[in-house]
């Protein structure tokens, strides 16, 4: 895999700042969406697109890079991505699944942002936090920093699910699951948990959003709040593919960087 | 179910499946479908608790042997709400449950009584489930009582057709 990313690499480059860090497009979501979560059989293959854009699953604005590609199987051990390739509107990479159980699809990134002044102009900075000392010129005042991290994320089952994979990493704001996010059904509640740092976020809006809104006029968009133990609660309307999006932003203060997390997710609810 | 206590007393445990001595028969009419390609529909029938959670899969019928399509296992998930109710925690094929595919027409499943001795007398839901191949899925609930001679009925409008369930002395 890392060669094939390495060949990818030319065309990464290519790509908007915007991209370059995925938290300061907030206009645009991040999704990463699966041909199928559910699966039979010894073993399957799942198909992934992965983009930027305005509308939910809809690649109208730009491919996301997955130069943080992390799979993780069902044993917790990590997986490998095959024939990885990056358009124009989305990338797309496969997953052969050979082991049953529930296996954790995410693009991790983790940077560093800085914001100054210098010469009169309000400038930034970004790129990885161990880069950061010594990065701005000498003159640069007025200097405000974040820490960035954000996950993109699906879940793919074959044959029975189980939690092995889904323990959190305990960087950046995640999603633990109460309910089983390849168990979910039209009609029924469903319990999940937002933590940050492995800690419980409270307080946290949650957008929930159905996929295939070109072809519907109404948005149906749902806005939940996780609780003081992190957890938020959602009753699925209808059948379909769901993206959730959820952001912390805590200031610096005192010198210190402030933290700004992101998780979007792609969960699957069955008819 | 007066003598009820009585029998505790003196069998204990054993006593709950000890009135059930009835056969469970099911039939399943699978309509006949005009369709550029038709493919045998997934069938699969099991009993639920009044909690809806499966208490036994009774048969569950599917391409047996790989061809040039691949694995019928492959799509058993088609069979959604019993994948989800323990299908997937199922090793298939299972002795006794599961079976090729069906043509259209009426086919029976005839359960032995010693086959549910672990399920209690009372009330429960008999469930078939249709999926076919570049077809619609359908599932039908028809509640029996078992414990005592009864029949139920009910009729699918797609995939399925009438099922009756008969419970037998």
């Amino acid at each position: 895999m890392k060669k094939t990313l390495a060949l990818l690499a030319p065309a990464l480059l290519t790509l908007t700042a915007a991209l370059a860090a995925p938290l300061s497009a907030q206009a645009h979501r991040a999704w990463l969406a699966p041909t199928s979560t559910v699966l039979s059989g010894n073993d399957a293959w799942v198909g992934f697109d992965a983009g930027m854009s305005n509308g939910v699953f809809i690649p109208d604005h730009a491919a996301m890079r997955l130069s943080g590609l992390t799979i993780t199987a069902p044993d917790g051990s990590a997986a490998e991505a095959e024939n990885l390739h990056q358009a124009k509107y989305r990338s797309s990479f496969d997953l052969h699944l050979s082991r049953p159980g529930t296996y954790r699809v995410a693009n991790v990134a983790s940077g560093f942002m800085a914001s100054y002044d210098q010469g009169g102009e309000r400038k930034r900075w970004r790129g990885a936090e161990a880069d950061f000392p010594g990065a701005l010129p000498a003159d640069a005042t007025n200097v405000e920093t974040t820490r960035t991290d954000s996950r993109t994320e699906t879940f793919v089952t074959l044959g029975a699910p189980n939690d092995a994979a889904l323990a959190p990493t305990g960087k950046g704001l995640e999603l633990v699951p109460v309910t089983h996010p390849n168990d979910l059904v039209a009609g029924e509640a469903a319990t999940f948990k937002l933590v940050k740092d492995g800690q419980p976020a409270a307080g946290v809006e949650v957008a929930v959003a159905r996929g295939g809104l070109r072809y519907r006029d109404n948005p149906e968009e749902i806005t939940v709040r996780t609780g003081a133990d992190g957890a938020f609660t959602v009753t699925w309307p209808e059948a379909g593919l769901y993206w959730l999006g959820a952001s912390v932003r805590t200031p610096g203060a005192n010198g210190q960087p402030g933290s700004n997390a992101s998780w979007n997710g792609a969960l699957e609810v069955l008819p | 179910m007066r003598k009820l206590p009585l029998v505790l007393t003196a069998a204990g445990l054993s006593a709950a499946a000890a009135p059930v001595a009835a056969d469970l028969s099911v039939s399943v009419e699978l309509p006949r479908i005009n369709s550029a390609s038709y493919h045998r529909p997934y069938v699969a029938v099991w009993i639920e608790k009044p909690d809806q959670t499966t208490a036994q899969t009774l048969a569950v019928w599917y391409q047996q042997t790989r061809n040039n399509e691949g694995d019928g296992k492959d799509w058993l998930k088609d069979l959604r709400t019993w994948w989800r109710k323990g299908g997937r925690a199922m090793a298939m094929p299972a002795d006794g449950v599961s079976g090729p595919t069906k043509a259209p027409g009426r086919h029976a499943v005839t359960v032995p009584g010693a086959r549910l001795r672990s399920l209690p007398a009372g009330q429960y839901t008999l469930v078939v489930e249709a999926a076919r191949e570049l077809g619609g899925r359908e599932v039908v609930r028809v509640p029996f009582q078992w414990g005592a001679a009864n029949t139920g009925t009910a009729t699918g409008s797609t995939e399925l057709g009438a099922v009756r369930v008969a419970v037998t002395r």
